[in-house]
């Protein structure tokens, strides 16, 4: 019998509180606000040959544990994350790694690039959908509302922007650093398809991803809690630090009690 | 030499996988191109950091990509989207840079490109600086790498022959030392020197590729015990005197006097044409002869 999406994401969030305190790695919260839509869009709704670029790199780990549930990457090489002579490191390097199109970690970058993706399977006929994952700190960057500027005005219909709303960023909320908290009224000047959903529901996520949709790319706001499910969680804390082993035995024991029939 | 880029484009644009991406720019040069190209050419607007991002993206599905804007706005401002989005994964996008070194002049210094070649070629681009309009096709016959192409205004020799294009290829003999130009400063050297008896001028060698290691054994043959005189319109810092000297250096080589002219910036804080900024730098006729002389007194 095959298991439940919310069991394969449980199952994966163990396994990366496992993986970034074996490399004693930060960037936690960042990766657990967005693991349920990386795993919802993976399993649920991507086909093999659609595209996926991970714009916010510093959420390499969730992405590799999202390949590891599909058996795309092994545990193996999920023990190899952020060590010497790794092809794993704490943002994706764009070689060697099935689906993983371009080096990420310097932000802003991933629109441009999934709307050239997406410029290209249009011209080559190809029914590739072309999904980008963008953090909401990131759209503090110019270069992300060029590239809407330009999928708007292209009408790429193949593209799909999800938005990690976590409301923390590098060294404060985006309220405290924009006057930020939701970035959907302003998404929505440009003329495309703007709909917010709760990011840890994994049937309101694939719902959305779903939807029909018109001749325009799609931005999905998903509304998330940074390091969901941690005892730091909402806590800028979140965003750098490695997990004590304290806290990481009290985060798996949290992740369990959830998941727990 | 944008209308011979726009000719050589409209010939590959037979090929379905060819892309031209503008920058708001092409005006009075470019309608061929759109025309040819139709939906393969994009004028993505304003905002060059997306348009070198979209090209790598184009090119990550197995397209070929020319990117093109003035100089300055195509490599100084997407400069990371460059370095991680075009260079890391190797994709085959060809950034065309209008008015390099000067060539902007009345345009003023925004407008100027002194640093680009080094910028790029730090990045690992293959940087291409055409010294004759006849020089590009066969430059982007062969753009199948991150390449960086530096189009200037070419000054073709008249009454003469240019020999066919190579990445360094010597357009006129002489026997009192070599002077090497970086890309349309050799039509400039030409100008300079063509009417000299081959006796008392220096042998004029064209660089449209800045990488030393195409340079063939004639010209390291040719510079050896002689006199050497490197000219380019950019900065001192990476460009072709730093890396030709660098290459003399591995290879051993003794030459006997190293003069280098390259782009001093705006010396005395005034602005005009590209002649101008080249009289400033001593890369114009006058300067590059008054250079022959004071060396050989």
């Amino acid at each position: 019998m095959t298991d439940s999406i919310a069991t394969r994401i449980t199952r994966a969030k163990l396994r990366l509180l496992d993986m970034h305190h074996k490399a004693h790695s930060g960037h936690l919260g960042g990766n657990l606000s967005c693991l349920d839509a990386l795993m919802v869009l993976y399993h649920r709704v991507m086909g093999p040959e659609d595209r996926f670029v991970l714009s916010k790199g510093h959420s390499a780990g969730a992405l590799y544990v999202t390949l590891w549930s599909l058996d795309k990457l092994s545990d193996a090489q999920l023990d190899t994350f952020c060590r010497d002579d790794t092809m794993l490191p704490g943002h994706p390097s764009g070689r060697g790694i099935p689906g993983l199109l371009f080096p990420t970690g310097s932000l802003g970058h991933g629109p441009s690039l999934a709307a050239g993706l997406a410029m290209a399977a249009r011209h080559q006929g190809s029914g590739r959908q072309v999904y980008c994952l963008c953090s909401d700190g990131e759209w503090q960057e110019g270069s992300c509302w060029e590239a809407l500027i330009f999928a708007s005005h292209q009408r790429l219909d193949n593209l799909t922007i999800l938005i990690d709303q976590n409301g923390l960023q590098g060294f404060g909320s985006t309220e405290e650093v924009i006057s930020c908290r939701d970035l959907a009224p302003r998404l929505a000047a440009f003329d495309i398809d703007v709909c917010s959903v709760n990011g840890h529901d994994p049937a309101q996520v694939e719902a959305r991803l779903r939807a029909p949709r018109g001749d325009r790319p799609r931005v999905l706001v998903l509304d998330t809690v940074k390091g969901n499910g941690l005892p730091f969680a909402g806590r800028l804390e979140s965003h750098y630090l490695p997990l004590p082993d304290a806290d990481y035995r009290a985060a798996r024991r949290a992740l369990e009690a959830a998941s727990a029939p | 030499m944008r209308n011979a880029l726009s000719s050589a484009i409209m010939r590959l644009a037979e090929d379905e996988s060819v892309f031209f991406l503008t920058g708001d720019l092409g005006f009075m040069a470019l309608e061929g191109v759109r025309e040819r190209m139709g939906s393969r050419f994009i004028n993505t607007g304003v905002a060059e950091q997306n348009m070198i991002g979209v090209a790598a993206g184009l090119a990550r599905e197995g397209l070929r990509v020319f990117v093109y804007s003035i100089a300055p706005f195509c490599y100084a401002r997407p400069f990371e989207q460059i370095r991680n989005d075009v260079c890391m994964p190797e994709l085959p996008v060809c950034l065309i840079g209008n008015g390099g070194g000067y060539g902007y002049g009345y345009m003023g210094p925004t407008h100027h490109a002194l640093e680009d070649c080094a910028a790029m070629a730090a990045l690992g681009l293959r940087v291409l600086v055409p010294a004759f309009d006849q020089d590009i096709p066969a430059m982007l016959a062969g753009c199948n790498a991150p390449t960086y192409l530096r189009l200037g205004y070419a000054l073709q020799p008249e009454g003469a022959t240019i020999p066919d294009y190579a990445p360094w290829r010597k357009i006129l003999g002489g026997e009192r030392g070599v002077v090497v130009a970086l890309g349309p400063l050799a039509g400039v050297a030409w100008r300079a020197f063509a009417a000299w008896p081959a006796s008392a001028r220096p042998s004029v060698w064209a660089v449209a590729e800045l990488a030393t290691a195409l340079a063939p054994a004639e010209f390291w043959a040719e510079i050896d015990d002689s006199a050497l005189y490197v000219i380019e319109e950019h900065v001192e810092t990476g460009g072709l005197g730093a890396s030709l000297a660098l290459a003399i250096m591995k290879r051993g080589l003794i030459v006997r006097r190293l003069a280098h002219r390259y782009a001093l910036g705006y010396p005395t804080g005034r602005y005009g044409s590209q002649g101008f900024h080249r009289a400033q730098c001593g890369l114009d006729e006058n300067g590059l002869r008054e250079m022959l002389g004071r060396n050989h007194s």
